[in-house]
């Protein structure tokens, strides 16, 4: 995947949290934005490698990317 | 010069540490180095985990208050007052009930948290909830008299106080119902916002087979979008609808909005360093207990650990040494398993939790925690 075009409308940063701390902090935003909003999320935990693709299938949002970084894991998400 | 320590937040965090610095800096209190002031919204200490006992008829939400003056050293200012505006840069606060604004020289958050059932359209008018003490007696009316149909306990907000009572609100329904032989004319069902039945997962590990074997509907990847109190319906995110008959939440919650205004954190929850609990964006400003974003649970013990950390850090500052105690996680709760057994956590940053096999004697002692937890409070225990 060549994530590079992407653009995040809003990050969430949950670097550091504990699970489930960053699909509940990913919940959260999705919560509070619009439709066709894309949010960035950063996470350090393995456990969002699997959290995060089963949330966004589960509630019909798009997982538009997920990317390794160094040291976390950037996952790309459309609002549906 | 006297330096000023201001502790907002008179409820289990806020009143451990007044008294654990009041018995800490004895001598410089004595001789008027130090004052120490804390202030509470409410003339009364109220203790929240009396509230889930409330709605099964087992405990009044009077056993949950006592002055909080009676509960503090006399060496402690008690000041009876809202904190209505934070400014650190000044090292300054403002009370309701002054005109002029006040300086510290050290404060500690202690705020709590607030429910934000508005959040979720029509879950104010249509959800009940035992997190509040209006709550848990409006429950109260309708649980008594609950004798047939379908009961949805749907965990709406997190991080929430307690993550362990709503298992032990849909434990204790069962075995309520049960024993009084109203079971089989009653479903019970458990939402839940991710695909396990509890945020941590060992304690999820646990509870799910107990939950199953006891017949505890379970609705995972729950995220309630909306109430719809006419049709007696719950939708969330994810495009569930789950009918109800009587619906019992843990409301979305909040810290109280003049951290966000002070610059302090999102949401009314200061950013700390989770091992010194001083907060990111000024000096000498602490927080601790549920308004600390730490990352671990929202619970009493975890208040009454970090208040004596904040403690030992405060007083060795004062002393001009260098402050060395550190907050390490540790959390520590009882899960009510049913009306007379309960379960046992212990776990850190780095230990995770064990939960004990459910025994009722781990029951009572989680209600002889209950009943000791005022002298907890004085600083006795
Ligand atoms: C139903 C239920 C069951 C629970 N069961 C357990 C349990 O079994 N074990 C456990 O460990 N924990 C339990 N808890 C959680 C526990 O009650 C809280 O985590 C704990 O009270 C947090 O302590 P605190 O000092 O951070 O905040 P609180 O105890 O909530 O105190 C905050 C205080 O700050 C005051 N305040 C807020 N804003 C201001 C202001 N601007 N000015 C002045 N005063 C202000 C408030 O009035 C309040 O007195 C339970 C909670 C609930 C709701």
């Amino acid at each position: 995947m060549s994530e590079s075009q992407i653009e995040a409308d809003e990050t969430v940063d949950a670097r550091g949290a504990a699970c489930p701390g960053p699909l509940m902090d990913l919940i959260g935003k999705i919560r509070d934005v619009d439709a066709g909003t894309v949010v960035l999320l950063l996470s350090d935990n393995e456990q969002s490698r699997t959290d995060v693709p089963e949330w966004a299938e589960e509630a019909g949002n798009e997982l538009l990317a997920v990317e390794e970084r160094e040291d976390h894991y950037e996952f790309y998400v459309e609002k549906s | 010069m006297t330096e000023d320590i201001v502790i907002v937040g008179g409820g289990t965090g806020g009143t451990v540490l007044a008294n654990d610095l009041a018995d800490r800096l004895e001598p410089e209190l004595d001789a008027g180095d130090v004052r120490i002031t804390l202030v509470n919204d409410d003339p009364d200490h109220v203790y929240k985990p009396v509230w889930l006992y409330v709605p099964f008829g087992q405990r009044e939400p009077e056993d949950g208050r006592r002055r909080l003056q009676s509960l503090v050293d006399d060496a402690v200012d008690v000041r009876i007052d809202r904190v209505t505006d934070i400014d650190t840069d000044a090292q300054q606060l403002r009370y309701h009930e002054a005109d002029e604004p006040i300086d510290y020289d050290y404060l500690v958050l202690a705020t709590g948290s607030t429910l934000a059932p508005e959040e979720i359209p029509g879950l104010a008018e249509a959800g009940h909830d035992y997190y509040s003490e209006e709550g848990s007696e409006a429950l109260r009316e309708e649980l008594l008299s609950f004798t047939e149909g379908d009961l949805v306990l749907s965990v709406v907000g997190t991080p929430h106080m307690c993550p362990a009572a709503p298992l032990e609100f849909v434990f204790m329904a069962d075995d309520w119902f049960r024993e009084r032989g109203l079971r089989e004319d009653v479903d019970i069902t458990y939402t839940y916002p991710i695909q396990r039945v509890h945020g941590n997962p060992h304690i999820a590990e646990w509870a799910r087979p107990i939950m199953e074997e006891r017949d505890i509907e379970i609705e995972t990847f729950f995220n309630a979008e909306s109430v719809d109190p006419a049709s007696e319906t719950i939708t969330s995110m994810e495009g569930t609808d789950l009918d109800y008959d009587l619906l019992v939440t843990i409301p979305p919650h909040r810290g109280i909005d003049l951290i966000a205004e002070a610059g302090l954190g999102d949401k009314g929850w200061v950013e700390v360093d989770k091992h010194t609990l001083e907060a990111e964006a000024a000096e000498n400003v602490y927080a601790l207990g549920d308004t600390a974003d730490t990352g671990v649970p929202n619970a009493g013990s975890v208040a009454h650990y970090q208040a004596g950390v904040v403690g030992q850090r405060l007083a060795s500052e004062i002393r001009g040494r260098p402050a060395t105690a550190t907050y390490d996680g540790k959390t520590l709760c009882f899960i009510e398993t049913g009306m007379d057994a309960a379960s046992f956590v212990e776990f850190d940053y780095e230990n995770p939790p064990s939960p004990a096999p459910p025994s009722q004697k781990l029951h009572w002692s989680k209600l002889a925690y209950n009943e000791s937890y005022w002298l907890t409070a004085r600083g006795l225990l």
